[in-house]
């Protein structure tokens, strides 16, 4: 134990202060079951900095109105504030253009979007379409779907035992059928942290469009779409602390030109007769009906607040706490971690030895720690380690290491409880 | 901790660690699979049923402290009853672990042993995972005359 070394919770040279950081959020302020609430389930969903809390207040109180179709003051007020926000995501991602920014509800249906969008239009029988072993269901069933109707096949880059994908099999899958590269940026069930400029490298070799998963990436590091090169890149607002029901896909501009309309309805035209419909330009052609107007506003909000605390300070930080809670589980005795990959982020998945991963989640939310026990929508991952279900401690900027100690304790206690 | 206590009561503690009936049941006619797609909990259960009567019960799987407990105190419990008692002892065992305790109601009378898990209703999230093995067990009686083999 006298390895460990414990991270410092007072503000460190680089001003990093979690105690001030923690008072951002409200949510965090509270007891369950009579103890403090140690929050451990970020890649699930973040809780939320009081800034997003205010903007959609002020925008509901304020601003609300249809956007580009008033012509009275509310209206353009928040057809504003809303094309204001794709702005300051194209910023974050580095985009070329807003016009490669979509909103949609979050990653599951930016995904779907390219599958029903891009598929219908570049993926035929006997094509390929290239996923890994360790995808969130959202990143393989579309595919499925895709690959059922078009009569195309899926190819799986498998894992080895740490949980990093094997490159060469990647490199082995790739062929002249292939139509696209969906894989994510980090695994939501192991935390690896996958090779995503070798990934784009090798898939650009061959012409290949790569299709990137970052809906845990997102939260935890910069993203610049150009500098990866990816032709699509999505994220969910509610795990990078913005709201629920607002993500974006980002497209590169040639490709959502191509690519048919997603759902038809309002904003998403120019000119509809019964006879023929011209479609919107780019974004909207994609964004049919009234969209997520105070969540794009929230989501913007909460990238202007982890571009505040610098998002490669909250990488460092979230890398300390990752390597803090690695070695407090592996002292504890029955602990296997699940997932050892040589980068990881955030995530410690784990199951104990004789207890169940239910029992274990149930102990833990009464000492106060909320985790999340079960296949976290990646039944495939499950299964390639043999195990039906894992705990999941998963990391956020305000976490400390103090709350670590109280999940060690706790997992101890489970032991203890189940075990006798 | 009263509370966890409570839910994990030494009983279902020892039936999690030796579970009774774990076995496949060789020449069973009735067999039922049941799945908790949420957290995985899986269940196969075996009946032999002869003139409406449980002669014996057996079940296999993988799950949690509380469904393995309750699959097996559950088979404990059937073995030797009418099929109409089985399932009188299903409505008992579901009624006591869906009322609400605050109405003192309910508090597991008629289900013997099985009132160890009346602990488990406070535990929303974790009633699934007794009530499972029950509604295997009904799909099993259910299953008629369909025999094993055809599954």
């Amino acid at each position: 134990m006298s390895t460990i070394t414990r991270p410092s919770r007072a503000p460190d040279a680089t001003g990093w202060d979690v105690e001030r950081i923690r008072q951002d959020f409200p949510a965090l302020h509270q007891q369950v079951h009579g103890k403090p609430l140690v929050y451990l389930d970020n890649a699930a969903t973040t809780q939320k900095p009081q800034a997003v809390i205010d903007a959609l207040t002020a925008y509901y109180t304020r601003d609300n109105a249809n956007i580009h179709r008033g012509v009275h003051l509310l209206s353009e007020r928040a057809t504003d504030a809303y094309e204001s926000a794709r702005r300051r995501i194209q910023r974050h991602l580095n985009a070329a253009s807003p016009r490669e920014i979509v909103f949609v509800r979050q990653a599951t249906e930016a995904i779907n979007l390219v599958a029903a969008s891009f598929g219908r239009k570049a993926v035929g029988a006997g094509d390929e379409i290239v996923i890994s072993a360790i995808e969130h269901h959202a990143n393989i069933v579309p595919w499925q779907m895709l690959c059922e109707e078009k009569g195309a096949r899926l190819k799986v880059v498998p894992v080895d035992d740490r949980g990093d994908l094997i490159m060469d099999e990647y490199a082995r899958l790739l062929g002249p059928r292939t139509r696209l590269v969906a894989i994510t940026q980090v695994s939501n069930a192991l935390g690896t942290v996958t090779p995503i400029e070798e990934i784009i490298r090798l898939a650009r070799r061959e012409n290949i469009p790569v299709l990137l998963d970052g809906a845990q990436a997102a939260p935890h590091q910069a993203v610049d779409v150009r500098a990866l090169d990816c032709d699509f890149f999505v994220f969910s607002g509610h795990k990078t602390y913005g709201p629920t029901g607002i993500g974006v896909l980002y497209g590169k501009e040639a490709w959502l030109e191509r690519m048919p309309p997603y759902q038809g309805g309002g904003d998403m035209i120019k000119m509809v007769t019964f006879e023929k419909t011209t479609y919107n330009d780019l974004p909207y052609k994609f964004e049919a009906g009234t969209p997520h107007i105070a969540g794009a506003i929230g989501l913007a909000t909460a990238l202007d607040y982890m571009a505040g605390l610098g998002l490669d300070r909250i990488a460092a930080w979230e890398h300390e706490l990752l390597e803090y809670g690695t070695e407090l589980l592996q002292a504890v005795p029955g602990v296997r971690l699940i997932g050892t990959a040589r980068r990881k982020a955030a995530v410690l998945s784990f199951v104990l030895d004789g207890v169940h991963p239910h029992d274990v989640g149930t102990i833990l939310d009464h000492e106060g720690v909320a985790v999340r026990a079960g296949h976290h929508c990646a039944m495939p991952v499950m299964d390639r380690f043999g195990v039906p279900a894992t705990v999941r401690a998963s990391l956020g900027l305000y976490n400390t290491p103090a709350e670590l100690e109280t999940l060690a304790t706790a997992v101890r206690t489970a032991r203890e409880i189940i075990s006798g | 901790m009263s509370e966890l206590r409570e839910l994990y009561q030494q009983v279902i503690l020892d039936h999690n660690r030796k579970p009774r009936n774990f076995r496949v049941l060789e020449g069973a006619n009735r067999r039922a699979e049941g799945y908790n797609p949420l957290c995985g909990d899986q269940i196969t259960l075996y009946l032999n049923v002869e003139d409406g009567v449980i002669k014996d019960a057996a079940f296999q799987g993988k799950g949690c402290a509380i469904s393995k407990a309750s699959a097996s105190l559950m088979t404990a419990g059937v073995i030797g009853k009418r099929v109409d008692e089985a399932d009188a002892l299903f409505q008992s065992v579901h009624a006591m672990l869906t009322s609400d305790s605050s109405h003192g109601d309910s508090t597991g009378d008629g289900v013997g042993k099985l009132a160890v898990f009346s602990g488990v209703r406070e535990f929303p999230s974790r009633i699934k995972c007794a009530v499972l093995p029950w509604h295997t067990l009904r799909a099993a009686l259910s299953g008629a005359a369909a025999p094993v083999s055809t599954e």
